[in-house]
């Protein structure tokens, strides 16, 4: 048991943090966040790039199905819509970085809520198949509406410019994305300590006692499809800052499943599950692709016989998490922390 | 209505329920066949009748999961039959579910504090930035529902306890927690006590008798418990197959032929009826 942690006000009680052990952690992670680009490698620079945006994308399907409870695997698609909706405004108007992020967010949360709409009849399986199917539609007016998406070839995504700064390598585009992650998480992370986040939780858990103490199910349910979406709006606009290019291929639907699979890897229905998913889902087939090339020296074939069998590592390493660990990596992280609470000290 | 957050604990008026020529219809089967209810302010009144009677349909008609087929309800004399459910949170209506309806991925306190959820208006920009107006409106609820509820209850040293882990008899505290931190004005105990042992059952009978006294709120209850069902309410409904059969004072109601037969399938005899009256408590 956690001791020590006696309070004097609510509002400590309330308080996002609630010990000093867990101020220092955060501190110590804003830290790390800052110095990373130290490292100076492109690469890594690139990854974590990627691994944030993935961050906030997997956030917002963990508010969608994690916490509140509904399937969704057409998280991709909004991704889309906010990636071409960057593009478009950036390519055609040449409008401010930050305006277009928050257009792309807002633009995916308006589709996200009339995709949402089915959700007060359908549940579970069915929801998740409507959702596949609007982001099959999506896909259909991507290639097709080409004045605006620019059809097959899809469009080009002007450098993000902010304040006359180019930030055309990742290593600057970092400290775009960087903070927006930050702030976005935590946003996510406040919105559970609040009315509407238990209203969300209270639909996941029990939906009839949920409209018996006067939480209407379709107001929530709608506002959950539209925060999550932006989530993924956002995220996809970045992601089209950092690979310039959008078009109908960049968000299959085996995307969706990646997120999906991330917000289960890493913890259905807490925020730290959804970071770790999604860093995991990112890194890890990095870290067999690097394994393969360290081996190399002993093994001159190891990549070309290994990279078939990468695939496989990577989806057993899944199955085996589903496994062990149903409650995701965030369970995890719980024990180890819970271990370390009283630490040397055995509980 | 009282203002929301004065440092007074809130005590809104008990409401008087009225429910008139009830019917319900599940495609052949008449659930209910035209009951009539009356519940007085402050009163404890008791519904209770076999299995399969409608006590429960009846309850879920009344809180509006059921759209019933003729009748009406009435809440403080205004027609109700048509608000949907989620509305009638506001009005004061509040209930517990037979089987219990807790959401068990939630502490105890997140369950609570989910109950004051229709009376609370912070919006969801709000809720980002967790600042302001929201953060201000969190702070009031929780010492409201630490004063109110947590400590009337006696449910301090669960309060960070995920509900799914609690025994059941805790958890039916729990969801009678909630529908006080409702703030109600009329309170539904849909078999409060039902598989509770001796102990648990006294516990749950002071507490509704303190919600009643204390808070000054209507209380009206399915149970199958007769002992307990005789022993706090001030008036008791009988229902049978969909009717009601009987209604009066619990010594009345007792000692009614009609009660006693569809209970003990007996004669209906009245001199019988003086014998099994006591008997009842053990049968039922």
């Amino acid at each position: 048991m956690r001791v020590g942690t006696a309070k004097e006000s609510y509002a400590a009680d309330e308080g996002l943090f609630k010990t000093d052990t867990q101020k220092v952690w955060f501190g110590l992670l804003l830290a790390g966040l800052v110095l990373f680009p130290l490292n100076g490698s492109n690469y890594w620079m690139f990854l974590a790039v990627l691994v944030m945006i993935n961050v906030i994308s997997t956030t917002g399907l963990n508010i969608l199905t994690g916490y509140t409870g509904q399937v969704s695997l057409g998280h991709a698609a909004f991704m889309a819509v906010g990636a071409y909706t960057v593009a478009f405004f950036d390519g055609r108007f040449d409008t401010p970085v930050l305006l277009n992020l928050v257009l792309a967010g807002a633009v995916a949360a308006g589709i996200g809520y009339l995709v949402g709409l089915p959700s007060l009849r359908i549940k579970g399986l069915y929801l998740a198949i409507a959702t596949l199917a609007a982001a099959v539609i999506l896909g259909f007016v991507f290639l097709n509406w080409t004045p605006v998406t620019g059809g097959l070839r899809g469009l080009n995504v002007p450098t993000a410019t902010i304040a006359g700064i180019e930030l055309a390598t990742p290593d600057r585009l970092y400290w775009l994305v960087m903070p927006i992650t930050v702030i976005m998480v935590l946003a996510a992370k406040n919105l559970f300590r609040s009315r509407v986040g238990r209203a969300f939780i209270a639909i996941r858990d029990r939906d009839i006692s949920a409209e018996i103490i006067g939480i209407s199910l379709l107001k929530y349910k709608l506002m959950s499809f539209a925060i999550s979406s932006f989530y993924a709006g956002v995220a996809g606009g970045l992601w089209a800052y950092l690979f310039r290019v959008v078009t109908p291929e960049s968000f299959p639907a085996l995307a969706s499943i990646f997120f999906l699979a991330a917000v289960i890897v890493g913890g259905a229905g807490t925020i730290v599950g959804g970071i770790f998913g999604a860093v995991f889902m990112t890194l890890i087939p990095e870290f067999l692709k690097l394994s393969a090339t360290a081996l190399v020296p002993w093994f001159p074939d190891a990549s070309i016989y290994l990279a078939p069998v990468r695939n496989i590592i990577f989806g057993l390493l899944i199955i085996g998490f589903l496994i062990f660990e149903p409650m995701g990596l965030a369970e995890m992280w719980r024990r180890t922390r819970r271990y370390f609470a009283l630490w040397p000290f055995r509980t | 209505m009282s203002p929301s957050h004065s440092a007074a604990p809130v005590r809104p008026p008990a409401a008087r329920l009225d429910v008139e020529n009830l019917s319900l219809q599940f495609g052949g089967v008449k659930a209910l066949d035209g009951i009539d209810l009356h519940v007085e302010p402050g009163s404890i009144t008791a519904l209770i009748g076999p299995n399969g009677a409608g006590k429960t349909s009846a309850f879920n008609a009344i809180s509006g999961f059921y759209r019933p087929k003729t009748g009406t309800v009435k809440l403080d004399g205004v027609d109700i039959t048509q608000v949907p459910a989620r509305d009638r949170a506001k009005l004061g209506l509040a209930r517990t579910f037979q089987n219990i309806a807790l959401f068990r991925g939630m502490t105890v306190l997140d369950n609570i504090k989910l109950g004051r959820h229709a009376h609370l208006t912070s919006g969801v920009f709000g809720a980002f930035l967790y600042w302001g107006k929201t953060r201000r409106e969190e702070m009031e609820l929780r010492a409201e529902i630490e004063r109110d509820v947590i400590d009337f209850l006696e449910l301090d040293h669960i309060r960070n306890v995920p509900v799914a882990i609690l025994p059941y008899g805790l958890q039916k505290k729990v969801e009678l927690a909630r529908a006080l931190a409702m703030r109600p004005r009329i309170l539904m105990l849909d078999e409060p006590v039902a598989g509770m042992n001796r102990e648990e059952t006294e516990d749950m009978a002071r507490a509704i008798l303190d919600v009643r006294d204390e808070w000054g709120v209507t209380v009206l209850l399915v149970e199958h418990d007769m002992g307990m069902v005789m022993d706090i309410s001030d008036h008791v409904c009988v229902l049978n197959f969909g009717r009601r059969i009987a209604a009066g004072s619990p010594t009345e109601v007792r000692n009614n032929p009609d009660v006693i037969k569809a209970y003990l399938g007996g004669s209906g005899d009245p001199r019988k009826a003086a014998l099994d009256g006591a008997a009842m408590g053990e049968v039922a």
